[in-house]
């Protein structure tokens, strides 16, 4: 079992659901700061958004981010460099899509996520078919590759994804892009045909916006996933201490 | 070509030609693509939904379009020059094939809705007409800038009761427009189908939309055999995403005829792309030295992407087809070239291909060769965009 699976499903073991904030990397020059600031707010484990310049199930707030992340030069490379400067306990898993891992090289991008602290991977838009070669690059480095189930998947595909996934299972909440918020919608009946065939850890993500929202989702599930509300605050000019205070907000909400 | 192999077949059952193509869409989008997959095959299969497509190609799309031999110009350059007319079918290009077998499979399917993309604003207006002819709903995501420099399109697809949505993001250009569409279909793909409009994209539609246009390839061959010609010893297509030159080339596919694709210098994912993944599939793409894909220059807003389709990366890597590029510069030549010896205007698109007969005629292509131009679009839409640079340089 990858590292990343063993830790979460100790914290599930623990009673606590699972909070991970989304932050896109290099959108400002003190990014890793919010990322110590969600830590310290109680943030179980950090979704790291490697910038692409065409991303296709993104909404706007975060098609801005990346496009603001690319403008100021940052790339896998320089990302990975920022982060050797974050001191934390929590995992870090990296989402970005294919075309970043498949131009560095498959092999040499699952090294320099393990050599950078990333012990997981999130491709939204690699499915299961085309996953093989990724999922042999992370093998030989220790990270988990997080698939995704979506409202849509029929129950056969729904069990292939959950045999997959490592370390958790991502259960889109809405048909849709990220950053269209609503209520936890299909989540819950996502989660439970998860289960049905699968005890990995299952958490919940787009469409969260809200602390109400994360709290439902969370009774439902192993956890959540915010991240449009949380990187439009960026975009907002928010600093460390906004950031403290809204995932403080979801962490109080969740716990309740 | 090595004689052995056979080319524009189906893809493997995962939709890859060679290491090419697959399927690299987000898992909201599987279940459509497999939905869609499987409609498909069992269509194309059915001979009443083949012969509805026909009957639906004739009667309403002007199908069969002629092959003209091109007199004067032949003359001029020492070649022997035929154009496939796609040019005179409904809509002003060959975009209406594809789109007339989609809709029928949207309506096989119990969808009521389509979605697509534009550059040019030919497969938007194609679509706009399909989907009035067949009562079905329709929007199409067209970047900004292409509803300027293409705002008669955009009336068009109006006056045809599409609703044309400005993409905002990105390069606002088609690529874009692509990723917007994508976006689109997550939220609604229960009741909506994407008419893709070029032979790129996830499975199945490389595939797909290359046999629906395969029927000017099968017609060609059978008019220049009418006329004559055995097998032209050249076919020749302009290429953005790919869709006119892979129904052209799917006609001789598997002759000795040298297959030759002419893509925009600015958009040249051939010459100057590397293997990549964007838009569903793994083609040859533009793209820096991170992976992030680079905006197409062109004079034609239909070339004006940075990809190829799947199945003409392969026939480049195979060496079963060629591709060269034309810069703007050459096309307006190009087009002035054919509307003064021929009495036809091509399409921006169209007049790359004519752009690169012109250039290599007794250079690449010998002295009294047979050559198919695939006349894939006229030039209406265009007049105003080459008045202004017309009138730029005098």
């Amino acid at each position: 079992m990858k590292s990343l699976e063993t830790y979460l499903r100790a914290l599930r073991a623990s009673g606590r659901k699972a909070l991970v904030p989304y932050f896109v990397a290099g959108v400002t020059p003190h990014w890793v700061q919010h990322v110590e600031a969600a830590v310290h707010a109680g943030a179980d484990a950090i979704e790291i958004g490697i910038p692409f310049s065409d991303p296709m199930m993104d909404g706007v707030v975060i098609q801005e981010a990346a496009l603001r992340a690319l403008q100021a030069g940052t790339t896998f490379d320089s990302l990975c460099t920022d982060l050797a400067k974050l001191s934390t306990s929590v995992p870090l898993v990296a989402m970005t899509y294919f075309n970043i891992f498949h131009h560095y090289g498959l092999e040499r991008s699952a090294g320099k996520l393990q050599s950078s602290g990333m012990s997981g991977a999130i491709v939204p838009d690699l499915p299961l078919e085309e996953a093989d070669q990724w999922r042999s690059a992370c093998a030989a480095h220790d990270v988990a590759n997080i698939f995704l189930v979506a409202p849509s998947s029929p129950a056969d595909r729904i069990s292939s994804i959950a045999k997959a996934t490592e370390g958790f299972c991502y259960a889109s909440a809405r048909m849709a892009v990220t950053g269209k918020s609503n209520n936890t919608g299909e989540g819950a009946r996502v989660v439970s045909e998860i289960r049905a065939v699968s005890d990995v850890p299952t958490y919940i993500g787009i469409g969260i916006s809200t602390p109400e929202q994360a709290r439902a989702a969370s009774s439902v599930s192993d956890g959540v996933i915010v991240g449009s509300a949380l990187v439009q605050i960026i975009l907002n000019g928010g600093g460390a201490d906004d950031v403290e205070s809204f995932v403080g907000g979801f962490r109080r909400a969740i716990d309740e | 070509m090595t004689d052995s192999k056979v080319f524009m077949t189906p893809p493997d059952e995962r939709g890859h030609f060679g290491t090419f193509g697959g399927r690299f869409v987000p898992e909201a989008l599987m279940p459509a693509c497999l939905e869609l997959e499987t409609a498909f095959v069992e269509a194309w299969s059915d001979s009443h939904f083949t012969d509805e497509y026909r009957k639906v190609l004739h009667e309403f799309g002007g199908r069969p379009t002629p092959v003209t031999p091109l007199h004067r110009l032949s003359e001029q350059l020492g070649l022997r020059i035929f154009a496939k007319r796609e040019d005179l079918a409904h809509t002003g290009s060959h975009k209406i094939n594809n789109v007339i077998g989609q809709t029928l499979l949207t309506k096989r399917m119990g969808k009521t809705r389509v979605i697509a993309e534009t550059g040019a604003g030919q497969h938007g207006v194609a679509t706009a007409t399909a989907a009035a002819r067949m009562g079905l709903e329709c929007t199409v995501y067209m970047g900004e800038i292409d509803t300027e420099r293409q705002a008669l399109n955009v009336f068009r697809m109006e006056l045809l009761g599409a609703t044309v949505v400005p993409v905002t993001s990105g390069s606002r250009t088609l690529k874009d427009a692509v990723n917007e569409a994508m976006r689109e279909w997550v939220t609604c793909v229960q009741d909506t189908h994407y008419c893709l409009g070029s032979v790129m994209g996830p499975h199945p539609f490389p595939w797909m939309v290359r046999e629906m246009q395969s029927i000017i390839g099968t017609e060609a061959s059978q008019q220049l055999q009418q006329l004559g010609v055995e097998e032209p010893d050249l076919v020749v297509a302009c290429v953005g995403g790919g869709s006119n030159a892979a129904g052209v080339f799917a006609g001789f596919a598997n002759s000795s005829t040298r297959l030759i694709g002419i893509e925009a210098a600015g958009g040249s994912a051939v010459g100057k792309g590397s293997p990549g993944v964007l838009h569903g599939m793994r083609s040859l793409l533009l793209q820096d030295e991170f992976g992030q894909i680079e905006e197409a220059f062109s004079i034609s807003a239909g070339l004006d992407y940075p990809g190829i389709g799947p199945e003409h990366a392969y026939l480049a890597a195979s060496g079963r087809a060629e591709y060269f590029a034309i810069g703007d510069e050459d096309v307006i030549n190009a087009l002035q070239v054919l509307s003064l010896t021929e009495g036809i205007i091509p399409a921006l698109e169209t007049a790359h291909a004519v752009a690169w007969i012109l250039q290599e005629a007794g250079k690449q292509i010998p002295l009294g060769s047979t050559v198919l131009l695939n006349l894939s679009g006229r030039g209406d839409k265009d007049v105003a965009q080459v008045r202004e640079i017309l009138r730029a340089q005098s």
